[in-house]
């Protein structure tokens, strides 16, 4: 039995701690991991509370990210409870076995502290990572602040272990403004918070020698298909899980998630759409600007896969225009987040303008200011009944300016 | 029954398999004998990871695999990290009292080829074994990328041509050593480290058996004639791999807690390695005289490995 942790009604802990907490919480059996810059104390933490007792685990300190991720899926396949954390390099030499564990249907949890992608080589938060990881076949949940790092890690257990999910979940915080930064968390006690994720539930494990299993098998284009459409289907179909699972966390802790966030949304004119702790930014941005009689929301998908393109839909369509912020550089195409949203919208009477801020990569800061310049633009567009600048821009870039795609107006 | 209690081979073809015979390896490929013969020689549990290959490509095409225990693929290079993650769930389920039948015991194997060991998947090997799970590694050396054709490996013996190390008008084919891959597994201080051949199946079967018994992590690489890309007829299998072991090019030993090597078969009339090379159309190009120094080299080259193992023995340190 593991040893007893004290923990308080109110800790103050930074997005890396409260993850760690939550994978303490849910007595996590295997970590298999290796360390990078920001997301190394998850994991250090892991290795301290299983050194000291607080939990009855295994913890496998490999030599590359790719062997954590493998590692991971060999012991999730063993059956049990698995999670790993990273960031940045460490996510992309991962990539090819988070495609492995998830056309595996392994419900391993991935924390990632989101950090920009070499090069040139920047140890700061972007979303370069979790952007990387979008086709991977993973459900992806966002965390904006500290607190939201320990429920959306507890959640996701919940959520990748469910019967009808079975589905590997990476949870995102942005790396230092949220993995470092010590904030207030009201934690559930380890009864509750393990009460809540509940013990796991072995399918298919390759510990059972009375039903042998054969995992990672072949399949070329007689079967392949299927089982790529199937997986994908059970991404689409944990949506309805997700949303029950938020709200039975919210009867526990008095937090509801949404799978997209809306704030001051019931009557906005002009929105932002954005990820990460650029959200809180936003929502401070918007409520300075609503005392000054702008109508500013902001929209911010909780789960960014599976894409909830029906929600965006559904948050934006009354809205005149908004602004889609992307912290990952795209490489010669618009930001994702903006392609998304801007398709979700496309099937909507109203067809809202919107445009593309390519921002904040490699840890450039991201202020209130600038939201407030960004919705005082969408504003600008909405007076003009147009597009009044390029599609795409980009934000707080040191020089000139930078933006591209003029609209055209007939 | 353990194939270590069995009298011949006759015995052994008739015993239970684990290893089911439907599959999709070229006919005369060694690796289902050695893969068999491992599976055969445990009545424990066994979970098995493998490594993409010839081996994986060849018997898990789904709607049906040839495995009739727990296995596992994930991609070419880590299959050894994929048994230890299996590993450390089965402690961690032990010590948690979650396990189904906690009292039977279990043994994990990784198969991987020599890319996949001596190349690709070097690290998460060497990884695994420096970590010290309970398994046993045993590499399918067939000398070559056999699945995607016959390029050259690390493990691609001086003068053999392949595809990626050709043999013409300019070339005498590969002209970079074998890596010494058990000298490598040894130095790591693995417990049991040791090369084995089919032909020699009971001393095969022995060493996978020490393997299996011997807590910590095991290698074992094992001389697998590949009947495609060493170009002899299907039947000889065995008769090739004969000649390796006879010429010394593939010596049988092991080596002890990273120290303490024993050889364990000694042939009783040694050949010259010009025969095994003759038996092979990868060598063919040899015979022509302005390569005979290669043949010598090689010659030199087995005599001084021989050599070197024989005085290891003798040093018992």
């Amino acid at each position: 039995m593991a040893e007893k942790y004290e923990i308080k009604e109110i800790e103050v802990w930074d997005g890396n701690y409260a993850m760690s907490q939550a994978l303490r919480q849910a007595q996590v059996d295997v970590v298999a991991a290796y360390p990078i810059t920001p997301s190394t104390p998850i994991v250090e933490n892991y290795g301290n509370y299983v050194a000291n007792g607080y939990i009855d685990g295994e913890f496998v300190m490999v030599e590359s990210e790719h062997a954590a991720m493998s590692g991971c899926v060999g012991a999730a396949a063993a059956g049990g409870r698995v999670a790993t954390a990273t960031s940045s390099q460490g996510f992309a030499l991962m990539v090819e076995v988070l495609y492995q564990a998830s056309g595996m249907r392994l419900p391993i949890v991935l924390t990632v502290a989101n950090r920009a992608l070499a090069s040139p080589l920047n140890v700061r938060g972007d979303h370069s990572d979790m952007y990387l990881g979008r086709d991977a076949g993973w459900i992806q949940l966002d965390a904006f602040n500290a607190e939201e790092a320990y429920d959306m890690t507890l959640c996701a257990f919940k959520i990748g272990e469910h019967l009808d999910v079975r589905l590997p979940v990476m949870v995102h915080q942005d790396g230092f403004l949220t993995s470092h930064t010590a904030q207030n968390v009201h934690p559930l006690s380890d009864e509750e918070a393990y009460g809540f994720v509940g013990d796991y539930k072995c399918v298919d494990e390759m510990l059972d020698f009375t039903r042998p299993v054969t995992y990672g098998a072949q399949t070329e284009e007689d079967w392949h298909f299927e089982h790529k459409a199937k997986q994908h289907k059970a991404l689409m179909d944990s949506r309805t899980i997700i949303d029950e699972i938020f709200a039975e966390y919210g009867k526990l802790t008095k937090r509801t998630y949404k799978r997209v966030e809306s704030y001051h949304m019931e009557d906005a004119e002009v929105a932002i759409v954005a990820l990460g702790s650029s959200v809180e930014t936003c929502r401070l941005a918007a409520e300075e600007l609503r005392a000054e009689g702008i109508k500013a929301g902001v929209v911010a998908p909780r789960c960014f896969r599976p894409f909830p393109f029906d929600l965006i839909r559904e948050a934006l369509k009354d809205v005149k225009a908004i602004a889609c912020l992307d912290r990952s550089s795209p490489g010669g195409a618009m930001g994702a987040l903006f392609n998304e949203v801007s398709a979700a919208l496309y099937s909507t009477q109203s067809r809202p303008m919107v445009t593309n801020f390519i921002y904040g990569l490699g840890g450039r800061d991201f202020s209130v200011k600038e939201a407030k310049r960004i919705f005082m633009e969408q504003k600008a567009h909405v007076d003009a009944g147009h597009i009044t600048t390029p599609i795409q821009q980009f934000s707080g870039l040191r020089g000139p300016k930078l933006g591209f795609f003029e609209t055209k107006r007939s | 029954m353990a194939i270590t209690s069995l009298k011949n081979l006759k015995e052994f073809s008739t015993n239970n398999d684990r290893f089911e015979g439907a599959h999709l390896l070229c006919p005369g490929c060694a690796h289902s004998m050695i893969v068999r013969e491992l599976m055969n020689c445990s009545d424990d549990n066994l979970v098995i990871s493998t490594n993409t290959g010839c081996l994986e490509v060849s018997t898990a095409v789904y709607p049906y695999t040839s495995w009739d225990t727990s296995w596992i693929h994930i991609g070419f290079e880590n299959a050894a990290t994929a048994i230890a993650g299996a590993e450390a769930m089965y402690k961690a389920r032990k010590k948690k009292g979650t396990l189904k039948d906690p009292d039977a015991p279990v043994k994990f194997v990784a198969f991987g080829g020599d890319g996949s060991t001596y190349d690709i998947g070097f690290q998460w090997l060497s990884g695994a074994i420096e970590r010290g799970h309970d398994f046993t590694y045993i590499c399918l050396d067939n000398e070559n990328y056999a699945n995607t054709g016959g390029q050259r490996s690390s493990s691609t013996p001086v003068g053999a041509t392949t595809t990626t190390a050709q043999a013409g008008s300019h070339s005498y084919g590969k002209k970079e050593k074998k890596k010494d891959i058990v000298a490598i597994m040894a130095a790591h201080g693995a417990p049991y480290v040791a090369q084995l051949a089919p032909n020699k199946w009971k001393i095969m079967a022995q060493g996978f058996q020490k393997a299996l018994e011997t807590k910590g992590p095991c290698f074992i690489n094992t001389v697998s004639a590949c009947t495609t890309e060493w170009r002899f007829d299907p039947k000889d299998t065995i008769h090739v791999t004969d000649l390796a072991t006879d010429s010394l090019m593939f010596p049988i030993y092991e080596i002890i807690d990273g120290h303490e090597l024993n050889i364990l078969y000694r042939p009783k009339n040694v050949i010259p390695v010009e025969e095994y090379l003759a038996a092979q159309g990868r060598y063919k190009h040899l015979f022509k005289p302005e390569n005979k120094h290669v043949i010598e080299a090689i010659q030199k080259e087995v005599d001084q490995k021989w050599e070197m193992l024989q005085r290891r023995e003798e040093a018992r340190i």
